[in-house]
């Protein structure tokens, strides 16, 4: 190339793309079906956000998915405030609180031990390695509603029925399988040579762990306390069986609140909570949900 | 620094042999290539040498005493993979010294050797940087730097140069041959690269499929090879291979080259008593072949047909024919020769290899 750019190529770049009719056509029947379907998606969202923002008058005369005419946040107000949940009439704050004391160190604690799993099965060899991964495997596609009374029976035994660390320790063992199977799965693609090295190094068990797999491990990080969280925070089974009164999570009372409410059915009431309850999962999903795409290995062995 | 003994090692990955009684020993200060085709086991080797993998058996010994139930750590190597294996969430800095940050070494020290490294493999400027953001030769030095950075009784490197260009190579060769005269370290070498196998070694051992071909100076594998599979391995061109039978003759065996009307003096590195009758290959360097002067000279001549000629520079490659035979000659740039020609060639004897045509074993 010279310094004096060439006509032809700086046409060919500059040339606006026309696309030859069929072409068109066909851009147009995809964008189309896309556009449907997010509509299809995106319609109970969005008749949950406008009838929560409805007062009760509106929502018996209007239909389901018109724009509030008198935009109200007083349904979100009272059942975050004041609703009552089976005999108790504080809102729905506490049992939002509840489901963060549950999700929270239940996704720590099982990422962080499932971290560790997969980083000894994917590593180091022991005897009886594969056997015991097997197992854990096998934990993932045990159905919950098996281990129900077990769980309660060991809950009873180590005295933490009905309360939030029991939860946490339900939840913790029942999610280690799925973390310990993404961190095993991520740690077998790194190079074998890279633990080598570290070991010619005079790194330890804890210095490899910590200092060359962790750092490149925060997209399967990502995923598993997304998965976890949600997992965690969106669960109903366990919380019902295993929560009592005010320990319960937001999912359960959510249902006492859509179940028990005297008198007329308070529509808007019904959907702000739902919001509520839902939001924290769908924040996570639009902050941390890019990483899942990504991948840190560039670099690390020859090409 | 110290000396190294692999004594009767074998390896097998299931059913798999990969390393069959390996016997090979080395003085302090020693560069020991090893070479081989891919997938012989070379860098199985390594890494048994290393600690990083357990060898069926036999024993590894450093210093005189055995290693086989060390850690890596604990054997005070070194070494450079193939893959280079940096750590990816690293700075080339962070890289070069987590050795001596593992081994506690303060950081105003671990500073210095670090960037006393990084001048020494030209790489100061990058020190900041990630894997990911290097070259593949920049990363290659990066590998190298890491075990330099160390003061090991032994330096392990694998294929250490394969990646870099040609001038960066040379350098480098250099650079390694500088230092392992410097610090006088014991160094273990894989290589694919012939020349740097001949430059820099003080021993080769030669491997295929996992079994020992020859080990021993850079000239007993040249002039002195144990095999056919050596003669060919080591050299470019490879040396020559002609079948010949033995003859008797006036004052001793002959060889009677096959498809030529010549007989040929037994070369004198031949020992063995050759049985008349028997098939042997002849073993001719390419650099023993001469364009004969007109005078007959003290050497025994061939008439040969000029069919290639291949300049690379400082020789010519000449590809010569006799009946349908091919024979390389290596003779120096500006020598009178051109293709089509039949002209005489003096062979020069005194260092040819006599190889059994059945089993391939020199005589
Ligand atoms: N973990 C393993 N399990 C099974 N077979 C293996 C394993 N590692 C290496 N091998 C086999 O052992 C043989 C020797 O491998 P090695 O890597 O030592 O070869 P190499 O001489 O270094 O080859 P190259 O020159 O290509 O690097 C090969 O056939 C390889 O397939
Ligand atoms: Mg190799």
């Amino acid at each position: 190339m010279t310094a004096v750019p060439d006509s032809s190529f700086a046409m060919a770049l500059g040339r606006p793309r026309s696309l030859n009719p069929t072409k068109m056509f066909g851009r147009i029947f995809v964008y189309g079906c896309l556009v449907v379907l997010a509509a299809l998606f995106l319609a109970p969202l969005a008749s949950m956000v406008m009838t929560s923002l409805k007062s009760m008058e509106e929502i018996r005369s209007g239909t389901l998915l018109s724009v509030p005419q008198a935009p109200t946040i007083e349904a979100w107000a009272s059942v975050w405030n004041s609703a009552c949940i089976s005999v108790a009439c504080g809102g729905l704050q506490g049992y939002f609180g509840n489901s963060f004391l549950i999700a929270v160190p239940a996704t720590l604690i099982s990422v962080g031990l499932g971290a560790l799993n997969g980083y000894v099965f994917s590593t180091w060899r022991f005897r009886g390695d594969n056997v015991l991964f097997g197992l854990i495997l096998f934990g993932c596609f045990i159905p919950l509603q098996i281990v129900l009374i077990p769980m309660a029976g060991l809950l009873g035994m180590l005295g933490l029925a009905g309360t939030i660390p029991g939860l946490v320790l339900v939840h913790v063992v029942y999610g280690v399988c799925f973390t310990t199977m993404f961190f095993r799965n991520y740690f077998v693609t790194v190079p074998a040579e890279i633990f080598k090295a570290a070991r010619v190094d005079g790194a330890g068990f804890w210095a490899i762990f910590f200092r060359i797999l962790l750092p490149i491990s925060w997209p399967i990080v990502m995923v598993s306390i997304i998965w976890q969280f949600t997992g965690v925070w969106n669960d109903f089974l366990f919380g019902v069986s295993f929560a009592a009164g005010s320990s319960q999570p937001i999912t359960v009372a959510v249902n006492n609140l859509v179940n028990t409410s005297t008198g007329t059915k308070a529509y808007n009431e019904d959907m702000a909570a739902a919001m509520i309850a839902a939001l924290p999962t769908i924040v996570i999903y639009v902050a941390a949900g890019r990483y899942f795409l990504r991948g840190l290995m560039a670099g690390a062995v020859k090409g | 620094m110290a000396n190294l003994g692999i004594n009767h090692v074998t390896k097998s990955f299931g059913s798999l042999a990969v390393l069959k009684d390996i016997k090979i020993s080395i003085e302090d200060g020693e560069f020991l290539v090893l070479v081989g085709p891919s997938g012989c086991g070379k860098s199985t080797l390594l890494s048994i040498i290393a600690g990083l993998e357990e060898h069926t058996s036999g024993t590894i010994t450093i210093d005189g005493r055995p290693v086989d139930d060390l850690e890596p750590k604990e054997r005070d190597i070194a070494m450079v993979f193939q893959s280079y294996a940096l750590y990816p969430a690293m700075t080339v800095e962070q890289n070069i010294g987590f050795s001596l940050e593992m081994s506690k070494m303060p950081k105003a020290e671990r500073v210095e050797r670090v960037s006393k490294v990084a001048d020494l493999l030209q790489i100061s400027h990058l020190l900041k940087r990630r894997p990911g953001q290097l070259s593949g030769g920049q990363r290659q030095r990066v590998a190298m730097g890491r075990a330099l950075v160390r003061e090991p009784k032994i330096f392990l490197f694998d294929e250490p140069l394969s990646n870099l260009d040609a001038k960066l190579r040379v350098e480098m060769r250099t650079e390694i041959k500088r230092l392992h005269q410097r610090l006088g370290a014991t160094i273990v070498y894989v290589t694919h690269d012939q020349i740097e196998a001949m430059t820099m070694a003080t021993r080769i051992a030669v491997m295929k499929d996992g079994v020992l071909q020859q080990f021993g100076t850079p000239e007993d594998i040249y002039d002195r090879p144990a095999n056919v599979f050596v003669a060919t391995f080591m050299g470019s061109p490879p040396m020559n291979l002609l079948p010949a039978t033995v003859v008797d003759g006036a004052s001793g065996p002959r060889l009677s080259l096959k498809g030529a009307d010549v007989t040929l003096p037994l070369p004198s590195s031949v020992t063995a008593r050759l049985e008349p009758g028997s098939d042997v290959l002849l073993g001719l360097r390419p650099e023993w072949l001469s364009l004969a002067a007109e005078e007959v000279s003290a050497n025994p001549m061939l008439t040969l047909h000029v069919d290639v000629i291949e300049p690379t520079g400082p020789d010519v490659f000449v590809a010569l024919r006799a009946g349908e035979r091919e024979i390389m000659a290596r003779l120096p740039t500006g020598t009178p020769i051109r293709s089509g020609e039949k002209r005489a060639f003096a062979l020069d004897l005194s260092k040819a290899v006599v190889f059994d045509a059945g089993t391939g074993i020199a005589h």
